[in-house]
């Protein structure tokens, strides 16, 4: 029984870090899938909106909903910011440029932040608390089930807005062409920032449901945050955002698993053997689409 | 085809560069291990030399051979972990006169032995991929490293890289004229191979794989070769690097340092070894030049590279590459070489 | 150049000239094709070309012959059928090996190492004709500047073929289009091949250019003995310089001929040439 309860509580550990990672796969999923770029700078913006929580609760004292508010607008315009200033005047560069200067970016944010305010942690304390679910011997967070509610919910709110609205057309089309889709008169800047905005609000939203779960913010709380959850959109199959949410969850539940197991120690060695796994495997993921070049 | 240029013979040029190189060498070890130099800054010079090996290994992979491995702390973690285990192994600390200079060389070469291995066994699956996904795939392997670095001694059962609290007292073997030697042997058997058919066979991968397939070039053997030699000498600089600190941890070797690397990469000029040995040195001695710069050196570190992406892609010197023999030419040739240039552009 | 009328005979397999008969034909394909999931790009590609003919390959655009060059030189792998050179089925090999068997190719759109030297693109063609090995490049033994010299001297007189010779340290991006595509030829020699596959060698030259470039076809061939398959839409270098013509439409192959047979032959003018009238005009 005891062993049932442990598994059980794992299982709702892997749910709730999967949908974190779920939430920040979908920003690079979607951003791929626009631009053909992998936003390393992505899960840094998790970063600073959780940063803006901290400021805006812990410092100034505000009310956790204005937190939230404040953190999805800062994540949601910085993500655009960067789009405008350092990827959109490489959009005719190689990719490799591209891939350069988004991994600058993030450096830029980390590097920038432990300047600013030091490499410590800053703890924000009872983020987002209230009561626990009891279900037989075993507990579940309120944050637990916020995120995960939260996050079904934003997903079912992505992917109405993807195939249901105009803006969600275009981007399809710029994804699945991006001169066909000028050609047809949408507007290529406003549709890629568009992208990116979503992916960031995303972030912002995924920064404080981690805020909720984890209690804390450090400079480079993105960095590995990121890199799994990116492990997670290509284990998806990059550029699909089903894929994305599937490969989130398969990811929070992998490592769930192994520190179940006991050997938590090699959570990220696991996440990365994954990856490995599925490039080596089938590169375009669970639910990607292939590419072939014209010879 | 009529030749009115002076041009220097072949087995002459040879000469001509192994004599500058060798005095080059025997004077700046005489004139640093002499009283006018501080230990300080010889400690920079040699920290310059690691660098310059790591950036000018990883210039093989990116410049040369067009990828963008994003591991390559890794293959300098595992060259630096051999040396070390292997330098407290035989407690090189009490080896004297021969024996000594025997075990760092043998260290130097086991180290870069080893980083090739793992080259190799992680080139043949990731070289499968491209662009991007090499990117991810190579990262993915660095972090692996990492991650087994730091917990492979509960695995194994005894203390063997010790872990997340680090490889202590290794003999610091280190000096300014072995880290000089590896630098310039390094240099040089690359630029052996990169002017050879095997080094064209490389360039031809990166600039178009499909027609370099269709002239015969094994395109899976070169890009491993390229990889592994990368890898090599990745390991040789851990080596160094392990012998100068005197003490490893896994955390030194993560993303942030392939990073680092790539920086010095881009910077100077991918496929140019000259631009990423100025880069290397400007690089390591500015921060330290600067000494209340140090706080701000990732933060400047990756606006260079934002910015450099932006203005200038192709770094600063592009993919120029240097020629003793052929600036001397251009010295005895003036006029003739700035005619032929602008001819060139016009055909 | 003499304007001799080849004579072509029916061999298992083909047709090739009258002079190639009793020599093994140096290609022999059978049956070649391929599907792309649903779609079939190739299908019943049968052709036998003599040792040292120049054939043709015509057909309306998106008939498939760059796809039949990409099976040839194992850049896809067929669906069904064989192709035999000198004899040998290249089934399962790689590009690379293919290339070492003795097929070079051009390419539509050119790919030519950009960035590298005019000499350098000729002789990376040469690398298999050099064999010294690492060790030997690093340690620069004997092996590698009696290779490299003898190979630079091999790339120079390639190039003087089409009087290039003295663009030898030109960057290959800077050369103007047409000398990109002979330097494409170039390169294709270099791995001395036994047939040579141009993929439209002609495509944005002018008539004289064209003349040369006929002119430098036939001396290629008649200097090395090699086989020379055309892909081209200038019917006036196609129906000057081939001895030996395929159609191609749809994937398959319509009509099979010496040029006066395919210039008459109606099912190819319906397809491709047009109506009777534009026939007569690319006679002229």
């Amino acid at each position: 029984m005891a062993f049932l309860s442990t598994l059980f509580s794992q299982v709702i550990n892997g749910l709730q870090s999967g949908s974190i990672y779920a939430l920040v796969a979908l920003g690079y999923s979607m951003v791929y899938g626009i631009i053909m770029l992998l936003n390393f700078a992505h899960g840094d913006i998790i970063m600073v909106g959780a940063y803006v929580v901290w400021i805006s609760t812990a410092n100034f004292g505000f009310h956790p909903i204005v937190s939230i508010l404040l953190a999805v607008v800062v994540s949601t315009v910085l993500g655009v910011v960067i789009e405008k200033v350092a990827y959109a005047p490489l959009r005719s560069s190689p990719r490799l440029s591209l891939l350069i200067t988004a991994i600058g970016i993030s450096f830029l944010l980390e590097n920038g932040f432990q300047l600013i305010f030091g490499a410590g942690a800053k703890v924000v304390p009872d983020f987002l608390t209230g009561p626990s679910v009891h279900l037989g011997s075993a507990t579940i967070s309120f944050s637990a089930i916020v995120t995960i509610v939260v996050t079904v919910a934003m997903m079912a709110g992505l992917t109405f807005l993807v195939q249901k609205t105009k803006l969600g057309k275009a981007m399809r089309a710029v994804s699945e062409d991006m001169g066909a889709a000028q050609l047809m008169g949408i507007n290529l800047n406003t549709t890629i920032s568009f992208t990116f905005a979503m992916g960031s609000a995303l972030a912002g939203v995924a920064s404080v449901l981690y805020l909720s779960s984890y209690g804390q913010a450090s400079p480079t709380m993105g960095s590995m945050l990121g890199l799994k959850a990116f492990v997670a959109a290509v284990l998806g199959g990059i550029g699909s955002l089903p894929g994305a949410m599937l490969g989130g969850f398969v990811i929070g539940m992998a490592e769930a698993l192994v520190s179940a197991a006991g050997l938590s120690v090699w959570k990220d060695g696991v996440v990365f053997a994954i990856l490995i796994i599925v490039l080596l495997v089938k590169p375009t993921g669970l639910m990607g689409k292939p590419m072939t070049e014209k010879v | 085809m009529k030749t009115n240029r002076k041009t220097i013979p072949m087995p002459m040029r040879y000469l001509i560069n192994t004599v500058l190189i060798v005095l080059f060498i025997l004077a700046s070890t005489l004139f640093v291990n002499s009283d006018a130099v501080s230990g300080y800054f010889t400690k920079i010079l040699m920290v310059i030399g690691i660098n310059i090996i790591l950036a000018v290994s990883l210039n093989i992979a990116t410049g040369y051979l067009g990828q963008l491995p994003l591991g390559h702390a890794g293959f300098m973690a595992v060259g630096a972990y051999t040396g070390g285990i292997f330098l407290k192994a035989v407690d090189a600390a009490k080896a004297t006169g021969g024996t000594y200079y025997l075990y760092i060389a043998a260290a130097l070469v086991l180290s870069g032995i080893v980083a090739g291995i793992f080259g190799i066994l992680i080139g043949v699956p990731a070289l499968r991929l491209k662009g991007d996904y090499l990117a991810i795939i190579t990262l993915g392997f660095g972090e692996i490293i990492r991650v087994v670095l730091t917990n492979i001694d509960s695995v194994l059962g005894f203390d063997f890289t010790y872990g997340a609290s680090g490889l202590k007292r290794i003999p610091k073997i280190t000096t300014f004229f072995n880290v000089l030697l590896c630098v310039v042997l390094s240099c040089v058997v690359i630029h052996m191979v990169m002017k050879s058919r095997h080094g064209r066979a490389i360039l031809s991968i990166r600039e178009n794989e499909i027609a370099a397939e269709s002239c015969g070039i094994r395109t899976t053997y070169y890009k491993v070769m390229a990889f592994t030699m990368s890898a090599f000498f990745a390991g040789v600089a851990g080596c160094l690097y392990a012998g100068y600190l005197g003490s490893l941890q896994p955390s030194s070797f993560g993303f942030m340092k392939s990073i680092e690397i790539l920086v010095m990469v881009v910077l100077g000029g991918m496929g140019s070894m000259l631009g990423s040995i100025l880069s290397a040195t400007v690089l390591t001695a500015l921060p330290e030049a600067l000494r209340a710069f140090s706080d701000y050196r990732m933060v400047v570190y990756s606006l260079v590279l934002v910015l450099m992406m932006i203005f200038k892609p192709t770094g600063l010197l592009g993919q120029y590459d240097f020629s003793l023999s052929r600036i001397l030419e251009k010295l005895m040739n003036p006029k003739k070489s700035a005619g032929k240039k602008e001819g060139a552009s016009h055909e | 150049m003499s304007e001799q009328k080849t004579k072509l005979v029916e061999v298992p397999g083909g047709i090739i000239p009258e002079r190639d008969v009793g020599q093994p034909p140096v290609l022999e394909v059978r049956h070649l094709g391929i599907d792309f999931g649903g779609l079939t790009a190739v299908d019943d590609f049968d052709f036998v070309i003599g040792k040292d003919e120049i054939g043709g390959l015509i057909g309306p655009n998106g008939a498939g012959k760059t796809t039949v060059f990409n099976l040839l030189t194992n850049v896809y792998q067929p669906t069904r059928g064989h192709i035999l050179l000198g004899g040998v089925d290249t089934r399962g090999k790689k590009t690379y090996e293919v290339n070492k068997l003795g097929i070079a190719r051009t390419f539509q759109n050119i790919r030519l190492f950009k960035t590298l030297t005019v000499l350098d693109n000729v002789l990376i063609g040469m690398h298999n004709g050099m064999g010294y090995n690492l060790g030997s490049s690093v340690l620069r033994l004997p092996a590698y500047w009696k290779q490299e010299k003898e190979a630079k001297q091999q790339a120079l007189s390639l190039l003087s073929i089409f009087d290039m010779q003295d663009l030898a340290e030109v960057h290959a991006g800077n050369l103007p289009y047409g000398a990109q595509r002979r330097l494409e030829i170039v390169r294709a020699l270099a791995t001395n091949p036994k047939i040579l596959l141009l993929d439209e060698p002609a495509a944005g030259m002018n008539p004289s250019e064209t003349a040369e470039l006929m002119e430098n076809i036939r001396r290629i061939r008649d200097r090395f003995g090699i086989a020379v398959i055309l892909i081209e839409h200038d019917m006036n270098l196609v129906m000057n310089i081939c001895e030996g013509i395929a159609v191609l439409n749809y994937g398959r192959i319509i009509a099979k001929g010496t040029p006066e047979e395919i210039r008459k032959n109606p099912v190819v003018i319906e397809a491709y040439l047009g109506k009777k009238g534009d026939a007569a005009d690319a006679e002229s």
